[in-house]
């Protein structure tokens, strides 16, 4: 469904990915994990779009998304839920979750999409005509996901979905990514809490400054020594 | 007892206080979204005042066409304001975005006064004066406080109701993002543009029923239009609604009590009073 084809990319003259390849099959969650400052966000920016790669090429479903303008990212099913959630505080959960269905065909479904996402967090439901930036991290990660599921994608990107959030609202979370995978999405994650990561994806790989140092199943880089001893404290 | 001149000077303060309430909602919800000040607004109302005086006086077109042409001609000009003026210099320095719009309230005043010389135009409508007990009232004072309310309304449904309307409020508060969410910020801005430049034709075919129209027109209300929008805090459109009938009050009484020109004075007093008291706007946070 997704392949990135050699990309490297950075800002000004700081370099932060060099000559990035994975791909991610249709129906799969795959991971995206490494310390603080592997790039991995830096990833995700350029498979939107946000930024422009200096060498490489994202093709979604055959299509080389660089001739696609940014804004249209999204009409070819990519949803990014950003790093931080970046919700729009001073507006309502329900006006966020409205500016995910913008472009035309996710307005055509917009009613249908809206029973769907408040069925999945019923919580957003309570909380519809309350301003985003008023509400809990963890709500506030729902409204995010929720806000990316209304345009209908077919491959959603997660950025540190767990970040910041507390013990019990991290399980949460990841507990939700498995919903949502059972629902037929394709998910992108990108995660620091490694351990709880794997639990949820199918594969993986490991992006340590700007390269990627390995990859495969998860249950192989939950057994992987160097993981195990670098990351996972074991 | 009672005092029906106070009550009339009220009633009129009420009604002017709905045109500023206008001119300032065009001039606020630009800021708001864009984050630049157009200080050439009140010459785009100047425009568009002129526009409706010749399309009505010289090529005879209906007062309803003109200034329909009037308000689409103005809608227009602030996208090509936005466009080749504004857009080649956002993300500099905001000093740069004062000096290019102040440059180009330059540039009108001057091209107004060499196509259209200094005289003062009035396309010579008199509207009745509408008399209620021993009050009066200017029926093209209650025209334009209608109007104002109207657009006000037609203005918070669209931000509030549509996509674009929560796109445009979006934009303000995360511009970053707004791809990922499918929208392409430069079209959003230039219709934020077009809006506020209708605004300022609605307000320009208001004012040209009450005024003459002249190169120098754009002066005499620019600065209280800036100094509501100030006091109501800049971008912020309830504060300036708000701080538009506060205003017009000022003048009205201060004006009924006092002289004409000392209601101005008094209202002045006030907005530097309040910059001592509320620097960032009546509701600011």
């Amino acid at each position: 469904m997704l392949e990135v084809r050699n990309v490297s990319a950075g800002y000004g003259s700081f370099r932060a990915l060099f000559d990035v390849s994975l791909e991610v099959r249709a129906g799969e969650a795959v991971g995206v994990i490494g310390p603080n400052g592997a790039g991995k966000t830096t990833l995700l920016r350029v498979i939107s779009k946000i930024i422009a790669p200096t060498s490489g090429s994202v093709v979604m479903e055959g299509q080389d998304l660089s001739r696609v303008p940014a804004h249209r990212v999204v009409e070819m099913g990519i949803a990014h839920v950003p790093e931080h959630r970046r919700l729009f505080p001073r507006l309502t959960v329900e006006e966020n979750l409205r500016m995910g269905a913008f472009h035309p065909e996710a307005r055509r479904r917009h009613a249908e999409r809206l029973d769907f996402v408040y069925e999945l967090f019923p919580r957003m439901k309570e909380r519809r005509l309350q301003m985003a930036g008023t509400m809990s991290g963890g709500e506030q990660q729902m409204c995010a996901i929720g806000r990316g599921l209304m345009s209908g994608p077919k491959l959603l990107l997660l950025d540190e979905p767990s970040a910041g959030l507390a013990p019990v609202i991290v399980q949460q979370v990841f507990s939700l990514v498995r919903r949502i995978r059972a629902e037929g999405y394709t998910v992108l994650i990108v995660e620091q809490n490694i351990q709880q990561v794997l639990q949820v994806v199918d594969r993986a790989y490991l992006l340590e400054v700007g390269t990627i140092k390995q990859s495969g199943p998860s249950a192989e880089l939950l057994a992987s020594p160097e993981i195990r001893r670098a990351y996972l404290g074991l | 007892m009672f005092d029906s001149f106070l009550l009339e000077s009220i009633i009129n303060g009420l009604l002017l206080g709905g045109v500023l309430a206008l001119l300032a909602l065009g001039l606020n919800l630009v800021f708001g979204v864009i984050d630049v000040v157009w200080i050439c607004y009140a010459e785009l109302v100047m425009v568009g005042m002129y526009a409706i005086f010749f399309l009505y006086v010289y090529y005879e077109v209906p007062l309803a066409g003109a200034i329909a042409a009037a308000v689409l001609g103005v809608a227009l000009l602030g996208m090509i304001l936005h466009r080749f003026v504004i857009e080649p210099v956002l993300g500099t320095a905001p000093i740069n975005q004062l000096l290019v719009t102040g440059g180009v309230l330059f540039f009108l005043q001057a091209a107004a006064t060499l196509a259209f010389g200094i005289e003062f135009r009035n396309i010579g409508i008199r509207m009745p004066v509408v008399e209620f007990g021993d009050m009066f009232f200017s029926f093209a004072r209650i025209l334009a406080f209608a109007t104002a309310l109207v657009g006000v309304l037609l203005l918070w449904l669209f931000l509030t109701r549509t996509y674009l309307g929560t796109a445009i409020r979006a934009i303000s508060q995360d511009r970053e993002i707004m791809p990922l969410m499918g929208v392409d910020p430069r079209r959003i801005y230039l219709i934020t543009s077009a809006i506020g430049g209708g605004m300022a034709g609605v307000a320009a075919s208001l004012l040209v029923l009450q005024y003459d129209v002249h190169p120098a027109i754009g002066l005499s209300f620019g600065p209280i239009t800036f100094m509501v929008c100030v006091m109501g805090g800049l971008g912020n459109m309830l504060g300036g609604f708000v701080a538009a009938f506060i205003f017009a009050q000022f003048i009205s009484v201060g004006g009924y009590l006092f002289q004409i020109e000392w209601g101005y004075v008094i209202a002045f007093c006030f907005f530097i009073a309040m910059m001592f008291v509320r620097p960032k706007g009546l509701f600011s946070r």
